[in-house]
């Protein structure tokens, strides 16, 4: 039995590494307990790409980039910033489906042990995350009434978990010879929002429809120097309005406060 | 049970106990390009809009002349690597194994026509000394981060950095965040250069992995005649004296963008930067063409050979 000692330990420790990745049971950690990264803080935009679309406001039928059906383009074409000012309406372009790409700052906390509030001062929004199962609560959304359509609309949310950060390997031999660490770093936030209010992609009128999907994935990168930065990457879903799915990925930077915190109401020409 | 017996069955339960842990994220494959960003699509030769350039950086990219890449020097200049992020074509992932081990030894993203290959070393070897030899597709080391591949790229020639508006020296250094969410991969680039930023230059790009690669391979680069003027006069180096690119004033007179902010700066990429434009920037008149409108719908059936039903 000599000889089999190595291989026992392999056994052993196997299983409780295995283990300790099931679980035992534990009283349910709350979302905000069990985040694998923090969110939370001070967030401002970098405007590196499609510049020309974002910081100012496009001119009218400008819509490269973005794949339109001819029913939007007949819609972007119509666009009219007084008619929208007139209805009220001077919040379209700053509905979940392109308030990230607004220019702007984003103060993320927890208003509950569930929920992620997000800010913006751009349009002085706010985005609600509310962190469970997607799938278990887009199910179970389905048999309730439709909620009023906002334009931020319901976002359900919850932590993908980093796997264990095990070297990629190609022999199984191998990768039962090494130890992975129980606890691996990183892990991102998969956000589903529905029950949109139709608004536009751009200011310039280039529209989205209220039956736009959005989904995003929010991955954090803490650097070395202690930068932190955020990428969302973006799909929009929309068969209406949008002939492909609509794949953006904003970047933003962390800030040590909120001294720049600028807000200003939402407007329908700038 | 016999003692070989029992040693074989404890090893197949370690193999199939560990196969859970094993799992990691596999990049392999051809991505292509699905984002919707401007990356790399500016028409007009200075759109220096949203790019942290130093006052160095700036002068650099207002003084080039795309005839310079006739001269037969630098037919073969290849872009630098931050062009994975804003060039054209998909990126081809593959996986180099230890020829021993079969372990990981690296990611390979594979060059394309005017791109060197970028090889990730992921055996944890250290970059080399700064006067090493510097290459198109530079040195690359990587790490796993959770389910991120991080990626740090040094020792790349200079080279221009959005389709030739804009410079990364040799002293640059890219760092790649790939983030894979089923068979959508996020490239995060940030670019940083002491030479010719005065900040980070970040960039991201969407791929979406697909069975159907449409690649431009990279392939031997031969210098030929270009332009006879270079041939005949090889001292001659195109290029723009300080203010007298052709081209400066394209994008303010198209879009009535203001051309301090067409000439990029670090300022330009922050949101409090809106403020300025705000008094100077007048909304053009509607778009008439190269706007992006749909594609035509088809001629109707019955017309143009089509049979009716």
């Amino acid at each position: 039995m000599k000889k089999a000692g190595p291989a026992l330990l392999l056994v052993v420790c196997s299983l409780v590494s295995l283990e300790a990745q099931r679980g035992n049971p534990q009283p349910p950690r709350t979302p905000r307990a069990s985040a694998p990264i923090d969110l939370t803080g001070y967030w401002v935009s970098i405007v590196t790409q499609d510049w020309r679309w974002r910081m100012v406001t496009p001119r009218k039928g400008d819509y490269q980039g973005v794949q339109l059906t001819s029913e939007a383009a007949k819609v972007a074409d119509a666009w009219d910033p007084a008619k929208d000012e007139a209805a009220g309406e001077q919040c379209k372009s700053y509905g979940a489906p392109a308030l990230m790409m607004v220019p702007g700052r984003f103060h993320i906390t927890w208003q509950d042990d569930t929920t992620l509030k997000v800010e913006s001062d751009a349009g002085t929004q706010t985005r609600l995350l509310r962190i469970g199962n997607v799938q278990t609560s887009l199910d179970s959304a389905r048999d309730k009434p439709a909620e009023t359509r906002t334009w931020q609309g319901v976002s359900q949310a919850q932590w993908l978990m980093p796997r264990p950060n095990v070297p990629l390997q190609l022999r199984p031999a191998d990768r039962a010879a090494d130890t992975p660490p129980l606890n691996p770093s990183g892990g991102s936030l998969q956000v589903v929002t529905r029950n949109l209010r139709a608004g536009y992609l751009r200011k310039n009128g280039v529209p989205y429809s209220e039956n736009a999907v959005l989904t995003e994935y929010w991955d954090l990168y803490k650097r070395p120097n202690g930068e932190e930065w955020l990428t969302i990457t973006t799909q929009v879903e929309d068969p209406q309005y949008l002939r492909n799915v609509r794949l953006t990925a904003p970047m933003f930077k962390k800030e040590p406060n909120g001294s720049k915190w600028d807000p200003t109401p939402c407007s329908s020409r700038w | 049970m016999g003692h070989k017996a029992r040693v074989g069955a404890l090893v197949i339960i370690v193999m199939v106990a560990a196969v859970p842990v094993s799992a990691q994220v596999d990049l392999t494959g051809t991505w292509q390009r699905v984002g919707s960003s401007d990356n790399g699509a500016a028409r007009e030769p200075v759109d220096l809009l949203g790019m942290p350039l130093s006052a160095d950086g700036r002068a650099k990219a207002l003084s080039y002349d795309i005839a310079a890449l006739s001269a037969t020097e630098r037919q073969c200049q290849m872009y630098p690597p931050i062009y994975a992020i804003v060039g054209p074509f998909p990126l081809q992932f593959v996986m180099v194994p230890d020829p021993v081990t079969q372990k990981l030894l690296a990611w390979k993203i594979l060059g394309w026509g005017d791109r060197d290959e970028t090889v990730i070393w992921m055996d944890g070897r250290p970059h080399p000394s700064k006067y090493a030899p510097h290459s198109h597709g530079g040195f690359t080391t990587g790490a796993w981060e959770g389910d991120t591949l991080t990626a740090v790229t040094t020792h790349a020639k200079l080279g221009d950095i959005k389709r030739h508006r804009g410079f990364s020296s040799d002293r640059a250094t890219v760092t790649y965040r790939f983030n894979r969410h089923g068979d959508i991969l996020t490239v995060t680039g940030i670019l940083e250069d002491p030479v010719y930023l005065a900040e980070p230059y970040t960039l991201t790009e969407v791929f979406r992995l697909t069975t159907n690669p449409n690649n431009f391979p990279l392939t031997a680069c031969e210098p030929i005649e270009e332009l006879p003027s270079l041939h005949e006069n090889p001292a001659l180096v195109p290029h723009y004296l300080p203010g007298k690119h052709p081209a400066m004033n394209e994008v303010t007179e198209r879009y009535n963008i203001p051309l301090e902010a067409v000439v990029g700066g670090p300022e330009t990429m922050y949101p409090e930067y809106r403020k300025k434009l705000k008094d100077k920037y007048v909304m053009p008149p509607p778009c008439k063409e190269g706007c992006g409108a749909p594609p035509a719908p088809p001629p109707p059936a019955g017309r143009g050979g089509a049979q009716q039903p």
